[in-house]
């Protein structure tokens, strides 16, 4: 039970600093990766918020840790490996979120806003990981079998 | 420059990292958001609840927010041919991926991994490419 608590709570902290620091606006993304044009810094600042926080608190408390406080292990891959799929993959997204500045994070904080493009765009991403799982299964016709994938 | 914000990113960021420290120290998840998403898709026994109750939270942030005058910005309309080819890309490439801005780009990098630091240099450069091409070149 507490888990769920803390995961929603940890939920509600992830939803506000999308909406505050702006990342939920898709010109503010744009602005940003427009790295040529009129440049706008801000989402530098909040990448590096959140590495601010989150680099001590993992080096110092986490890592040396065998266990989560709750006493489950630890969920992140012991896969090391760049490989093609990675790569492939982070290029797709990167190509998407280029498109409309939108990517999961903050389309899941502004669901509530009750925005038609949300939900088209929310919706087509589900697709797209529906599609990506058949994927890595060589359950889609046409393209080849891959090797599953793990976690991050 | 004339929109810059660095303070609300900072102080938005920092909650980012905030919620990423909490749920991983107490119960060793990742919070990544497409790979929560992709979660609740393929519910696996004991994955299932957390990540439901992570997405309700992020939902529910904006209405815990409104009270104090923080609210969404208005979207600039876009062609939904657009919308949809964006959602499809993000969530398929997220998936073979193995995660996005916040797996890659705050757990990952956060933790030196040499997969997050090599996935968000590529999701980067090829996003700010894709924003090179349509309004460098008026492309797409």
């Amino acid at each position: 039970m507490l888990k769920v608590i803390i995961a929603l709570i940890s939920g509600i902290l992830f939803g506000a600093g999308m909406i505050i620091s702006a990342m939920v606006d898709p010109t503010k993304v744009i602005a940003f990766l427009n790295v040529t044009g009129n440049w706008d810094p801000s989402l530098a600042f909040v990448m590096g918020g959140a590495l601010a926080v989150f680099t001590p608190c993992y080096h110092l408390l986490i890592k040396k840790r065998s266990h989560a406080l709750n006493g489950d292990k630890f969920s992140w891959t012991s896969n090391t490996k760049i490989d093609r799929t990675l790569l492939s993959g982070a290029a797709i997204f990167g190509a998407g979120w280029g498109l409309a500045g939108f990517c999961p994070g903050p389309a899941m904080a502004s669901i509530g806003g009750g925005s038609t493009t949300i939900f088209i765009f929310i919706i087509s991403m589900l697709i797209g990981i529906v599609l990506a799982k058949q994927y890595l299964q060589g359950r889609l016709p046409f393209i080849g079998r891959r090797k599953k994938g793990c976690a991050v | 420059m004339e929109n810059f914000t660095p303070w609300s990113a900072l102080a938005g960021g920092a909650l980012l990292g905030l919620s990423a420290s909490l749920l991983m120290l107490f119960s060793g998840k990742v919070a990544g958001i497409s790979g929560i998403i992709g979660g609740l898709l393929a519910p696996q026994k004991g994955e299932f609840t957390w990540r439901l109750a992570f997405a309700v939270g992020m939902v529910g942030s904006l209405f815990l927010l409104k009270p104090f005058s923080i609210d969404l910005p208005d979207l600039v309309s876009q062609p939904s041919v657009y919308i949809i080819l964006a959602g499809l890309l993000v969530g398929f490439g997220t998936r073979l991926g193995n995660g996005c801005t916040s797996g890659h780009g705050i757990i990952g990098l956060g933790r030196f991994s040499k997969r997050s630091i090599a996935a968000t240099s590529v999701f980067m450069i090829v996003a700010a490419l894709v924003v090179l091409l349509r309004q460098q070149f008026g492309v797409l």
